[in-house]
């Protein structure tokens, strides 16, 4: 069971705005999708270790040897606002 | 420009002469000089102007830019050329190409040029390969179908009103209506595989780590995987050559254990095919059993050997695989902030209400759905109950592979479990479309080299098989499907509506 509140909730964490008519849509869906992952609860996995990357590798070094990058320019060249090299924002909160 | 018709190709209609063209095909081609590669290259111009009206494959042709880089291949003696040099190819969306808009299908991206290239890119630039422009997709590779493209819809070419499958569906319709010899596309679930068993097309989703993700526009990091959609498995092989291998710019990549090389293999025997029973009967419609049913006949007749083989866990794949993609989708799609790059909402207060508004404005439906389930999944007090039991679902997956790998050398099941569907039929309906991917999800989370081949048809529709292998056997698992491609004998040239032959 997934509250609307809830919902809001989670939107919020997301950065994301619904309105009215989305949140009414979006809330029995969710309840729906989250309702048939819920299987995994029935099973007992209890002695399995959890996998994040199903190909194991670990601590993957390479010479840490100065390259060309991105040009300053070209870093910034995709940027909504863009003033004297530095992207512009509007003010925090 | 090298008269065409002198040649023996140009001489049909607008773009006619490439229908049904391998990549190997246009290779000889070129290398024998019966065309040039500005001829090859307009030639698919040609023809992408003559029937992508109706397909809709393409987000953006770049003519001029795929003319020079023919061009400057012409100028080449052929001595110095490289094996695939001049053969054109089309991109999925998703893959960051130096000075070329890169959208991921999605309105968040839209004007995004970005500054460098993908790893891939850079390979196939070395190789000599003539980019004719981006193919469309599900928008951030979410989806089935390629209805979610911010964009435009794309059709399947054996019946216009019908979906092309996805996510990379642009890269599967452009290759079925030779738009492209073969193009590239990625695979996190399914998206390659699924596409190319709708459209009819051969499509190989490699072992996770087998080609370098750098570049790659991310959706599950631990799931995506770039691969080839060709018309055979010659040509994926090639491409699979051509893309793969070890990158220090993408840690978790580890290149192939050996090439694909060129596949030639005519019989199976002493090779053995387990039947995952949980992906068969009941799972899938009559007609994609039906086709099933002749290839594993085939095989048998090849001289493999065809068992059935219980994997119970694969029929949690779909509930482990939509907590484990969505939770790392909601973490990759952070970075679109309307800060560095894309669309930004104008006149915005502050900078949360900036934030909120352009995601919301710039993402799509289902894009929206998929970050409040990753979200969701992972904010404090259910982290435990879904997003870890996933992962152990994970795990109970590779293990019940790697028990059937002991007594099989491949594991196969049909692609999807039906033709391609009716576009808007799925819509509104999001956990239907994502049953669409029972089959090949399982593969995704097991990080095994999977491939789609064409295996017939069921009312006129086409009907892949997939074959699964263990890690990095893509070359074993290449030959195995070129026996069976040359003893199926499917067609794989649609009449399109509307579009002269």
């Amino acid at each position: 069971m997934i509250t609307r509140r809830e919902v809001e909730h989670v939107a919020r964490l997301a950065r994301l705005h619904f309105d009215e008519e989305e949140l009414a849509r979006l809330q029995p869906e969710l309840e729906q999708i989250i309702g048939y992952v819920e299987q995994l609860s029935e099973l007992d996995l209890s002695g399995l270790e959890t996998t994040s990357h199903a190909v194991a590798l670990k601590n993957v070094l390479r010479p840490d040897e100065p390259r060309e990058g991105l040009s300053h320019e070209a870093a910034m060249a995709n940027g909504p606002d863009v003033e004297r090299g530095q992207f512009v924002v509007p003010k925090i909160g | 420009m090298t008269a065409l018709s002198d040649t023996g190709f140009g001489g049909g209609t607008a773009g006619s002469d490439v229908v049904g063209l391998t990549a190997w095909r246009c290779r000889e081609l070129l290398s024998s000089g019966q065309v040039s590669a500005q001829g090859l290259t307009r030639a698919y111009l040609d023809r992408i102007a003559a029937v992508d009206g109706q397909v809709k494959s393409y987000l953006l042709v770049d003519e001029e830019g795929a003319m020079a880089a023919a061009a400057a291949v012409d100028a080449k003696p052929f001595s110095a050329r490289q094996p695939w040099e001049g053969v054109p190819i089309g991109l999925k969306d998703i893959f960051a190409v130096k000075g070329m808009e890169t959208t991921c299908a999605s309105k968040i991206l839209k004007g995004y040029i970005p500054p460098y290239d993908a790893t891939i890119i850079a390979k196939l630039r070395a190789a000599g390969l003539v980019f004719l422009g981006k193919l469309n997709m599900d928008e951030f590779a979410m989806g089935s179908s390629t209805e979610n493209s911010a964009y435009q819809t794309t059709r399947n070419p054996w019946d216009l009103d019908r979906v092309p499958g996805g996510s990379s569906g642009g890269s599967a319709a452009c290759v079925a209506a030779s738009e492209a010899p073969w193009a590239l596309g990625t695979d996190t679930g399914g998206s390659i595989r699924q596409p190319a068993s709708l459209c009819g097309v051969v499509g190989l989703k490699p072992t996770y780590g087998a080609v370098s993700r750098y570049g790659l526009v991310a959706f599950a990091s631990s799931l995506d995987q770039i691969g080839p959609l060709t018309r055979d498995t010659k040509d994926a092989a090639a491409l699979l050559d051509i893309i793969a291998g070890k990158d220090p710019l993408d840690s978790t990549s580890l290149g192939l254990r050996e090439p694909a090389g060129i596949p030639s293999r005519s019989a199976l025997e002493g090779l053995r095919f387990g039947v995952i029973k949980e992906l068969v009967g009941d799972a899938v419609e009559p007609g994609v059993s039906e086709v099933f049913g002749s290839a594993v006949d085939t095989i048998g007749a090849l001289g493999g050997v065809c068992e059935e083989v219980s994997l119970p866990s694969v029929m949690r794949g779909i509930a482990a695989y939509y907590l484990i993609a969505p939770s790392e989708a909601s973490a990759n799609l952070a970075r679109f902030d309307g800060v560095r790059y894309g669309h930004r909402h104008a006149g915005s207060h502050d900078l949360y209400e900036m934030y909120t508004r352009t995601r919301s404005e710039g993402f799509g439906t289902e894009v929206k759905r998929r970050i409040m389930i990753g979200t969701y999944a992972l904010s404090a007090g259910y982290y435990d109950a879904y997003y870890a039991q996933a992962q152990r679902t994970r795990t109970l997956i590779i293990k019940d592979f790697a028990r059937a790998f002991e007594d099989f050398d491949y594991l196969i099941s049909p692609t999807s479990p039906t033709v391609a569907f009716k576009i808007g039929e799925k819509v509104a309906d999001p956990l239907a479309m994502y049953l669409s991917d029972l089959c090949t999800i399982p593969v995704n989370l097991a990080a095994l080299p999977g491939i789609s081949i064409p295996a017939g048809f069921s009312a006129g529709m086409p009907v892949g098989l997939q074959l699964i292998g263990p890690h990095f056997s893509e070359k074993g698992l290449l030959e195995a499907s070129h026996a069976l491609e040359q003893h199926l004998h499917v067609p794989t040239v649609p009449v399109i509506k509307g579009v002269a032959a």
